[in-house]
């Protein structure tokens, strides 16, 4: 056998590789925007006074969030064109993993509005504010903010649950690993730098919502930590 | 045409029982040792937790598993896992990484003073551990460790991709077969959340009997 690690190997592969991270990124980034509009659609069904509205809403959120994506993307692969949906595979990778988050970033902004005390709007009624200003300057100002860390870390996580639409031939990083792995038989290469690619980026991430969490802290929290 | 399906289902359905019940057990493992390794006061030790928890949390599961499965039987490493194995461990060490933060959190969060009582009552530190510090930081990660098995059991899926004839595999094969995907996949879906809420359940009865456990255990 040759060398342990065929570095001019990896060299060759890199370009390879780096462009089935970016569809990875891309991926994400789109399934994100999904997820937050949809996130943020079902968290206010949620609040609906309607019964028949909130309940199927909660009862569908907690259905998505106990089932795994894989199962889910199948079911949009192969049966939504038994409904008239034809979805090309990138398009339903999309919105597979997009629907899947949105119910766990539901739960962010659910959990977001709730945690904003019950004085706040009482003192907002007192004073007569608008809604649409109570709501902008008031409640959502309160509420973003433990939000966004939350949301930080959905983030990374859809983009470490990706390569899981590999298994509906979107060619993002881990097939395109997989696929250098089955043409070269070097199985080594491709797929520890596919790690290691996930490892840097989420890393980073992971920094940089760190960070975040700390700039958008409201004083009071910042002391308690030091406690 | 659904009595033929379902005995296949339900084989892959046990599939899937065993490997949520391994990997959860090597799991919490795991994440004990990782979260003791963490607060250790040597730093060769937290150092090696930390190293394990940022690895395994920075990487996707499906990367992990394909790391085992079709790398590790290579030239450098030579060591064949069956798909069984492959899952356990990858499954195990994937959830026991973010268990271990969970752990961590949940021994910080005994408070000081229960720590400070035992020493006062010369309860040694083993004893300490186990009897006073570990019973209130368990009930803590009850909550967040409910979250993290059900995200092992969607986790099992994956293991279909390593060959591994579990539910999402049979459910697989079966619809390539028969082509009723709609049945099928969605039968499957049914059969993942039940489980689901199974766990939730049986996390939910062991709560409760460990909130009602009487101060300074029942034995």
């Amino acid at each position: 056998m040759g060398k342990l690690v065929d570095f001019g190997f990896a060299w060759r592969i890199l370009p390879d590789l780096l462009a089935a991270g970016m569809t990875t990124i891309g991926i994400t980034l789109a399934g994100f925007s999904i997820a937050l509009a949809g996130g943020l659609l079902l968290a206010l069904l949620r609040r609906s006074p309607l019964a028949f509205v909130s309940w199927p809403v909660a009862a569908i959120v907690e259905f998505v969030r106990s089932t795994p994506l894989l199962i889910q993307l199948y079911f949009l692969f192969y049966v939504m064109p038994e409904f008239g949906l034809m979805l090309s595979a990138p398009a339903a990778g999309i919105a597979g993993i997009g629907l899947h988050y949105s119910c766990y970033i539901a739960e962010v902004y659910r959990a977001g509005l709730e945690a904003v005390p019950r004085g706040q709007w009482e003192a907002c009624q007192a004073l007569s504010l608008p809604r649409s200003v109570a709501y902008r300057r008031v409640i959502l100002p309160q509420a973003i903010r433990p939000m966004l860390p939350a949301l930080g870390n959905y983030l990374v996580a859809m983009f470490k649950d990706t390569p899981v639409l590999s298994a509906i031939t979107v060619v993002e990083l881990m097939l395109q690993a997989k696929n250098i792995g089955s043409h070269s038989f070097r199985y080594l290469e491709p797929i520890t730098m596919a790690g290691l690619f996930f490892l840097c980026v989420s890393l980073l991430a992971a920094a940089l919502v760190r960070k975040l969490e700390r700039a958008t802290a409201l004083p009071a929290t910042q002391t308690r930590k030091t406690a | 045409m659904l009595r033929e399906i379902l005995p296949l289902l339900l084989d892959g359905t046990l599939t899937t029982i065993e490997i949520t019940l391994l990997a959860s057990a090597l799991a919490m493992l795991l994440a004990m040792l990782a979260a003791l390794g963490k607060l250790s006061r040597w730093r060769g030790l937290r150092w090696l937790a930390k190293l394990y928890i940022e690895f395994f949390r920075g990487t996707s599961l499906l990367v992990q598993l394909f790391w085992l499965y079709f790398v590790l039987p290579l030239p450098p490493f030579n060591v064949s896992l069956s798909p069984f194995s492959v899952a356990v461990f990858g499954l195990g060490l994937h959830i026991g990484a973010y268990g271990a933060e969970i752990m961590r959190g949940a021994l910080q969060s005994v408070p000081r003073g229960q720590i400070e009582a035992a020493i006062a009552l010369n309860i040694p530190p083993l004893r300490r551990f186990t009897r006073i510090v570990l019973p209130q930081a368990l009930v803590n990660a009850i909550g967040p460790g409910t979250n993290l098995l059900i995200e092992l059991l969607k986790g099992t899926s994956l293991v279909s991709l390593v060959t591994l004839a579990d539910l999402s595999f049979r459910a697989n094969q079966v619809v390539q077969v028969t082509y009723l995907s709609r049945e099928v996949f969605g039968i499957t879906l049914l059969i993942y959340f039940a489980l689901a809420q199974c766990i939730n359940l049986a996390m939910r009865l062991l709560a409760r009997r460990m909130a009602h456990a009487p101060a300074g255990g029942a034995r």
